[in-house]
């Protein structure tokens, strides 16, 4: 979209002559998403919307009890501890953030008063301050006020390395500072289009001062409210056993109006998503199950005359399969898949357009996905106005056939191709897990009957996902032509995702591999245009680069996503739960209520 | 007699020390990182798990780390959860409970079931009863128990919908409708296990009985004129329980180490679900923890399997 028209249009806006809605319609049409429209707008000079309220009950508490099934517990409560989403949704129940995001990807208020945008002063014009005004009045659960101090406690607690708070990366690189008691002002060291990072969301929670001062640093893990927390959130801690239960009460002092609506809430941890899908869907046994990635015909099966439904949330998780740009055969300097080789297959483009073109993502959706599922040919599929509409898939192996023999690629004695002596033979390795070895087999038979030879590999989840530098198997050593995996994208922006790809990113032996750029692929252009997103503060020029960058990745070819995957989670037939694709699954809970 | 207890104990302390550093060496060599699940979290930077590894000591060397997690463990800290960030002995003692009630009270079911048939079917062998027996118990050890529990829930559960399935640890209410509910969600989960059990000891009590019930002696007792039950409970039972006694000795372990299969189809929040879950999250010091336990209790339920030897069988000298 044109600089100038976009502009016009959130003159527009502002002047009320085009409502928001059709605002974010239209730039959804652009391929930007929701939330990335409204900091459009944001920045642009419209205030934020808030989202929209949904929420019937009249009055606190009632609502008997809430009973969540969550197959993997929460281990720990301390939400900088988190090591995955299931702690940060245990520690979400008692601990509240300054804002959460809805299912659209808008802003809402939790502990903040006020949305910060450049009308209200909260925004700087440059992008390089943030500005935070708190609600009044809110207090801890133990009677303690809420206020500005807590907010600059937390940014002190994680920044510290010696309280290794896994929340770091968030923290150490901005600084935090009291306006006054109600006031805190963040800010950054260069130009920040993304500002709702820190104390936004699930993941970035604010825990009371008055209880943590005396564990900050090396101390931290003796806190004895690591276990038992204090929060602001709408209901109270009763009891938690790490991996099996955690359990709440109405807070009667919540601030928010007539909310929670439930007297007591429950999460219970253990078993396996397809019975956690039974006792929500079939038996009705609990109210909610979380994560459930359970085959869609199994669904559809629970589904018939059961007492629960299952529900979609749209985020942008992609499920793709990487490419390796380095020889993983080769040992150079004592480490495979070295910068210092070149893939001897992929080296030829028309290898890997081939090979894009033999992933069957519409039977992948058919047969393992469903509803869960969507194809796409982008890597980066959220939030929307981040999404490119300049990239298009097919299936066909006559074309990939014709490709490969018009580079070249001939088939053999034994009907697998070569050139120059170099047959096509792959080894494609994902993590064990059904679904993804499920998409291996289709792959596999594809290629097979285009001539080539594919051997599949599967690794176990934790040495996969681990950064053991000793063991070949992990994703990072990427010993392997190909791999298939997807890394979530924990909040509305692109930011921090497509950073990885950096050239400067490659894992290599020299970094322990702890680079994110395991597909090792260099790019010039793509390195400017991830350069460029990260310090423009022009909202539209900015979703240009990132566009341009995922553009840059299909015509290389980096990634073959398999699939767009959406959340999906199971809910009793009378619940309302509110889930957004954008956050964690009790990011708004205080907006559940049951229907009566 | 406590000449020998404290010889027997004495000798366990070097097999203990083994034991703990096969465990060890196993458990370090073993691929993976406690770390993983942050691999592909995109906020948390490679640096950030590096100095989690440091700081958790997963980089020191083997032999430095068994030293350390000996030296803590003579003093009574049985070490630091990586995941939950909280003590292990806390958390073991958390699902020990669970564990107790549920797999004790499958084992006590066993017992109940498989002492009375085996020994009433080596009484009449090959007779209606005894075909009976054999042929149920043969169907219940062919038969895995996820097999079992997936079935009892699918007909206790979903289709009569008598029976929860998921079990819960904080019932709510007080008095007799606590009992009862305890009761109620246990009942599928013990006679899966129970009955389980019960098949393959039904088989041992059967044969031992059969051992003995031929021999001379108890001609000579029958010929006395001694009344059948009086034969088969005191002459008979008591030397066929010489073998019984050493597999159930050999199964009460078990009770503490829990069962890992039935207890994650019904989430049982037990010992045998913290190992699993450990064990796949990469929770080194819980599962060393669970292991070593497990361990000793196996070394000291043999001690008392010998010394009960004793008692059952007077010839039988300890010294």
């Amino acid at each position: 979209m044109l600089d100038k028209e976009l502009r016009s249009m959130i003159g527009d806006v502002k002047d009320g002559r085009m409502d928001r809605r059709a605002f974010i319609k239209r730039m959804a049409a652009v391929g930007l998403t929701a939330p990335l429209a409204n900091q459009i707008l944001a920045l642009g000079g419209v205030a934020m919307a808030e989202g929209a309220q949904t929420y019937k009950p009249t009055k606190r508490g009632g609502g008997g009890a809430l009973k969540l099934l969550w197959w993997q517990g929460p281990t720990l409560l301390n939400p900088h501890f988190a090591t995955g989403t299931k702690d940060q949704d245990g520690s979400r129940l008692f601990y509240e953030p300054l804002a959460c995001w809805d299912p659209d990807g808008n802003m809402k208020l939790v502990l903040a008063a006020e949305i910060p945008s450049i009308q209200n002063g909260g925004l700087a014009a440059d992008g390089k301050s943030v500005t935070w005004k708190l609600k009044p009045g809110v207090k801890w659960h133990d009677g303690k006020p809420f206020t500005a101090d807590d907010v600059v406690f937390n940014w002190e607690y994680a920044r510290d390395p010696a309280t290794s708070a896994l929340t770091i990366a968030t923290h150490r690189d901005i600084t935090v500072e009291k306006v006054d008691d109600l006031t805190v002002r963040i800010l950054f060291n260069k130009p920040t289009p993304f500002w709702a990072d820190a104390f936004v969301g699930a993941p970035n929670t604010i825990i009371p001062k008055h209880l943590f001062a005396d564990y900050k640093g090396s101390k931290s893990r003796e806190a004895p409210t690591n276990l038992s927390p204090v929060g602001t959130g709408p209901y109270k801690f009763v009891e938690f056993k790490p991996g099996d239960l955690v359990r709440g009460q109405l807070n009667p002092d919540y601030h928010m109006p007539n909310r929670p609506y439930f007297d007591t809430v429950e999460m219970k941890g253990g078993g396996d998503a397809v019975s956690a899908a039974r006792a929500v869907i079939q038996t009705g046994e609990y109210d909610f199950g979380w994560n459930i990635q359970v085959e869609d015909d199994v669904l559809l099966r629970l589904e018939k005359g059961g007492k629960g439904k299952t529900i979609y949330a749209v985020g942008g998780d992609t499920e793709f399969i990487a490419l390796n740009f380095t020889d993983p055969n080769v040992e150079v300097d004592g480490e495979r898949s070295s910068m210092k080789t070149k893939h001897p297959l992929f080296s030829d483009p028309a290898v890997r357009k081939a090979l894009s073109m033999l992933v069957d993502r519409e039977s992948i959706k058919k047969a393992i996905y469903g509803r869960a599922g969507r194809t796409t040919a982008n890597f980066l599929n959220g939030p929307e106005k981040f999404v490119s509409k300049n990239t298009s898939w097919e299936f066909s192996i006559e074309k990939a056939s014709k490709l490969l023999d018009d580079a070249g690629w001939k088939p053999g004695a034994d009907g697998i191709r070569e050139k120059d002596g170099k047959k096509l033979k792959l080894l494609y390795q994902t993590s064990i897990n059904g679904p993804r070895q499920k998409t291996q087999a289709i792959v596999k038979q594809a290629c097979q009957k285009a001539g080539i030879d594919v051997e599949l590999k599967s690794v176990v989840a934790s040495v996969f996902f681990s950064s053991d530098v000793a063991n070949p198997d992990t994703y990072a050593h990427f010993y392997a032509d190909l791999e298939m995996f997807q890394i979530p994208l924990s909040q509305p922006d692109p930011a921090q995702h497509m950073r990885r790809y950096l050239s400067t990113n490659v894992a290599t032996k020299e970094n322990k591999w702890q680079g994110t750029n395991f597909p090792r692929w260099v790019n010039k252009d793509y390195d400017a245009a991830i350069e460029a997103a990260e310090s423009e503060m022009d909202p539209v020029k900015r979703a240009a680069h990132y566009i341009k960058a995922n553009d840059l990745m299909f015509q290389d070819t980096v990634f073959i996503p398999a699939q767009h995957r959406l959340k999906v989670e199971a809910a009793a037939n009378n619940l309302r739960p509110i889930i957004s694709g954008w956050a964690n699954e009790t990011d708004n809970l205080h907006d559940w209520y049951r229907e009566e | 007699m406590s000449q020998y207890v404290l010889r027997r104990l004495l000798i366990a302390i070097p097999s203990l020390l083994g034991i703990s550093v096969v465990l060890f060496v196993v458990l370090a060599l073993a691929p993976g990182d406690p770390f993983s699940e942050l691999a592909t979290n995109p906020n948390v930077p490679p640096e950030v798990q590096a100095a989690l590894r440091a700081k958790f000591g997963l980089d020191d060397p083997i032999y430095l780390r068994y030293l350390h997690w000996l030296n803590a463990m003579l003093h009574g800290d049985w070490g630091f959860s990586f995941v939950s960030r909280m003590n292990v002995d806390t958390l073991i003692l958390q699902r020990l409970p669970a564990t107790l009630y549920v797999i004790g009270s499958a084992q006590i079911l066993a017992l109940l079931v498989a002492i009375p048939v085996g020994v009433y079917a080596a009484t009449k062998p090959y007779s209606l009863f005894d075909q009976i027996a054999n042929t149920l118990a043969f169907v219940g050890f062919s038969l895995p128990t996820f097999f079992t529990g997936i079935l009892f829930i699918l007909i206790f559960s979903v289709t009569l919908d008598w029976l929860p399935f998921v079990y819960t640890t904080d019932i709510k209410g007080t008095g007799i409708h606590w009992v009862l509910e305890m009761i109620r969600q246990a009942i599928m989960p013990v006679a899966v296990l129970g009955l389980f059990q019960a098949a393959s000891m039904t088989r041992f009590v059967r044969s031992a009985m059969l051992d003995v019930i031929r021999l001379d002696y108890v001609t000579t007792a029958r010929a006395k004129g001694l009344g059948q039950a009086k034969v088969i409970v005191k002459h008979v039972m008591r030397n066929a329980m010489i073998p019984v006694v050493t597999l159930i000795a050999l199964q009460m372990p078990a009770v503490f180490g829990g069962a890992i299969v039935t207890e994650q189809i019904f989430r049982i929040p037990g010992i045998g679900s913290l190992l699993i879950s450990s064990i796949l999250s990469n929770d080194t010091p819980v599962v060393m923890a669970v292991t070593f336990v497990f361990a000793c209790l196996v070394v000291l339920f043999n001690l008392i399997a010998d010394v009960l030897y004793g008692w059952l069988d007077p010839r039988i000298s300890l010294r």
